[in-house]
């Protein structure tokens, strides 16, 4: 259509012109206005169409005046990609529940009219059989199909492996563990999982003792019993003991597999025998245990087998008789004093034994004190010997090096410490501060550089003290729960750790975490020497820088001034003689060993 | 025949039901082997089979820790000949 543009466009609008009224709301201050008229006689009119060409309306130039008004604003990167929404999510199938049972198998396949059992049928079928002709033809044949088959195994062995020799020795893995199983507590109220003891034989059943170590929680309606769990089934405990209170620690008799002892909640000392079940075989008299929950209980080397010993936090250390269990055969009381004053014991939290050293024994206590005992003492003052300080609260876990036994790691606060049995001042070596308490720590009993540490947040640290010292070589989140017990399986491959929840985890570790390397040994006692020989520099000097006070002290009346000149002279000698000594020992270690840097690093630090 | 070769400790031949006709071992471990292996043939035949259903079973090892089980399939009969590998 055609369009009349009016003349007075501009004033009020006709009787018949429509006016445009997009045009004139866009462009309202620049009251710009197309209108579009008819006459109204006009209209009904056949509509005449014809193609016209393109008129230019209104042609807005931009104002570059207006750019002041604006900001540039930053560019921003939007990725978009048009695909559909995808989620992704994690999914665990429900425990599947196994159970052996077994099959009856009976001969079957016989033909109606024979009957199995009578010989003579049998025979005079089978005789049928064999003069069959389809049997005739195909037996030969499949005979030669055998024959080549046999011939090829006895020529070659198909599946022979080569280069089984092959170590790996320092392959580049990573180290790593993988959680197998996890065996959960099946009563409602979860229980800790207090202590974990390996089968000796193999180590295919875990005993765990299960208790409540919160103070004063109502143990009306918690169950009281622990279990044996097989590892390979961990639906079903395997067996349960019912003790008369929840055990706080239990342990296998390495001689006998099959009895074990626990200690209770309540003081008391119980033996079982799996063969006699659940019910304790003995139980030790309340009057004559501990009087505190017993924290650490172990079987003694002894010619009959039935020896234990266990210590509780009321000060006392009990030796037992597991075939007398009404009293026990000896006792110790933790005093410093060597008064045998039970008020001023130390309380025993963990014990250590070695087999190999009968006599000697060392406790663990909450005072942060390890105390190191000799059993075969005359006075009980004598008994013991000597202690150990340097742990800021109670040690919760003790043990000597299997390989070193000179050497044990303590675990207690919130780092982890190696000491040496002649250094009584300090240990040789620490971790770091950790972030959460540590509950419990053990040596592996394959590699004499490994440990194992459980900590309060959930995660089990392997340390590898050859390979660095500042960290864990690898740390493993085995559960939100605190991990309060850890246990290594001989094997040194396999380790149960239990939390708080009563899950108790078992995680196997990569090869190069259980296998002994070759030269473990020589460089730990290297290490071990080196530390050791550091300390004992370091007690020296500080005696020497004590002796030099006092003597000091006694000297001060008399000529102050050459006496503190030749003191200080004294003092400054020494101290460069020993500066001297430790920087000569330190490089001959540093020459000798290039190839460690992170052995150097840690000199480095101790400069 | 088979027997007398070396490393061989018993053959057994047994029909397509699992009935053994013939063997060299003793009568608990013949029916305990033709009746086991004859399981394993089914489903072994019944897996190549769904893989490829113009392919067949033709033979069977089962090698163990202690020794080898050669299984030779047929139509009506299957052998079962064990074997300790010469190594």
């Amino acid at each position: 259509c055609k369009s009349t543009d009016t003349v007075n466009s501009e004033t009020a609008v006709g009787p018949g012109s429509v006016q445009s009224e997009s045009s004139v709301r866009r462009l309202v201050r620049m009251e710009i206005v197309h209108v579009y008229t008819r006459v109204r006689s006009e209209f009904g009119r056949y509509c005449l169409l014809s193609d016209c060409g393109p008129e230019l309306t209104l042609d807005l130039l931009p104002d570059p005046g207006l750019s002041a008004q604006f900001i540039l604003r930053t560019p921003r990167d939007q990725a978009t990609q048009a695909r559909c929404d995808m989620s992704e999510h994690q999914v665990n199938t429900e425990r599947f529940e196994t159970e052996s049972s077994g099959v009856n198998h009976t001969e079957g396949g016989w033909p109606k009219d024979v009957d199995p059992n009578e010989m003579e049928q049998t025979i005079r079928f089978r005789k049928k059989v064999e003069k069959d002709e389809g049997f005739m033809n195909s037996i030969p044949q499949l005979g030669n199909i055998m024959v080549h088959c046999i011939q090829q195994n006895n020529a070659l062995d198909i599946y022979q492996e080569y280069c089984t020799e092959e170590d790996d020795g320092d392959s580049a893995e990573p180290p790593s563990a993988k959680t197998i199983n996890v065996f959960r507590d099946p009563n409602e109220v979860k229980r800790t999982v207090t202590c974990l003891s390996w089968h000796p034989d193999g180590g295919k059943k875990l005993a765990g003792a299960y208790s409540s170590l919160h103070f004063q929680t109502s143990h009306t309606s918690l169950c009281q019993d622990s279990y044996i769990w097989d590892i390979e089934n961990p639906n079903r405990p395997e067996l349960t003991l019912k003790p008369v209170s929840p055990l706080v620690c239990i342990e296998y008799n390495p001689k006998d597999p099959h009895t074990l002892v626990g200690g209770t909640y309540s003081g008391q000392i119980a033996y079982w025998d799996t063969r006699r079940g659940s019910q304790p075989v003995e139980l030790s008299s309340v009057e004559h245990s501990h009087r505190d929950p017993v924290y650490k209980i172990i079987w003694l080397q002894s010619k009959t087998g039935t020896d234990a010993f266990s210590a509780s936090t009321d000060g006392q250390v009990l030796w037992w008789d597991v075939r007398k269990l009404s009293e026990p055969t000896e006792r110790l009381v933790l005093d410093p004093g060597r008064e045998g004053n039970l008020e001023r014991a130390l309380g025993a939290i963990c014990l250590e034994y070695e087999p190999t050293m009968p006599t000697k024994f060392m406790v663990g206590t909450e005072q942060g004190v390890v105390l190191s005992c000799n059993r075969k003492a005359k006075t009980p003052a004598e008994k013991l010997v000597c202690t150990y300080e340097g742990h800021h609260g109670p040690v919760h876990a003790l043990h000597r090096n299997p390989f070193f036994p000179k050497n044990f790691l303590t675990a207690g606060d919130w780092a982890a410490r190696i000491w040496s049995e002649d250094i009584r001042d300090s240990a040789i070596m620490w971790t770091r501060y950790q972030m959460s308490y540590l509950t419990d720590a053990c040596w592996s009993p394959v590699r004499p550089s490994v440990f194992f540490t459980a900590k309060m947040d959930g995660v089990l640290d392997v340390w590898d003290i050859l390979f660095k010292q500042n960290d864990p070589t690898l740390s493993v989140k085995v559960c939100d729960e605190p991990l309060y017990c850890l246990r290594v399986q001989d094997s040194g491959r396999l380790v149960a750790c239990g939390s708080q929840g009563g899950s108790a985890t078992l995680l196997e570790f990569c090869s190069g975490l259980s296998t002994l390397q070759k030269n473990d040994k020589t460089l730990l006692a290297a290490m071990f020497e080196r530390e050791a020989k550091r300390e004992k520099i370091l007690e020296s000097r500080q005696r020497e820088q004590r002796m030099k006070e006092r003597s000091r002290s006694e000297q001060s009346d008399a000529g102050r001034d050459s006496s503190d000149g030749l003191d200080a002279y004294n003092v400054q000698q020494l101290m460069t003689r020993a500066e001297d000594d430790f920087y000569s020992v330190v490089e001959a270690e540093l020459r000798r060993r290039d190839e460690q840097p992170q052995v150097t690093e840690h000199i480095k630090g101790l400069e | 025949m088979i027997q007398s070769q070396k490393g061989v400790q018993g053959v057994v031949i047994a029909n397509s039901e699992g009935i053994p006709i013939k063997s060299t071992l003793d009568n608990s471990s013949t029916v305990q082997y033709a009746g086991l292996i004859h399981q394993l043939l089914l489903k072994a035949r019944s897996t190549v089979r769904d893989i490829d259903p113009q392919n067949d079973l033709t033979f069977l090892r089962v090698r163990s820790k202690k020794n080898e089980i050669m299984i030779a399939p047929d139509k009506d009969y299957f052998l079962i000949v064990i074997q300790n590998p010469s190594d």
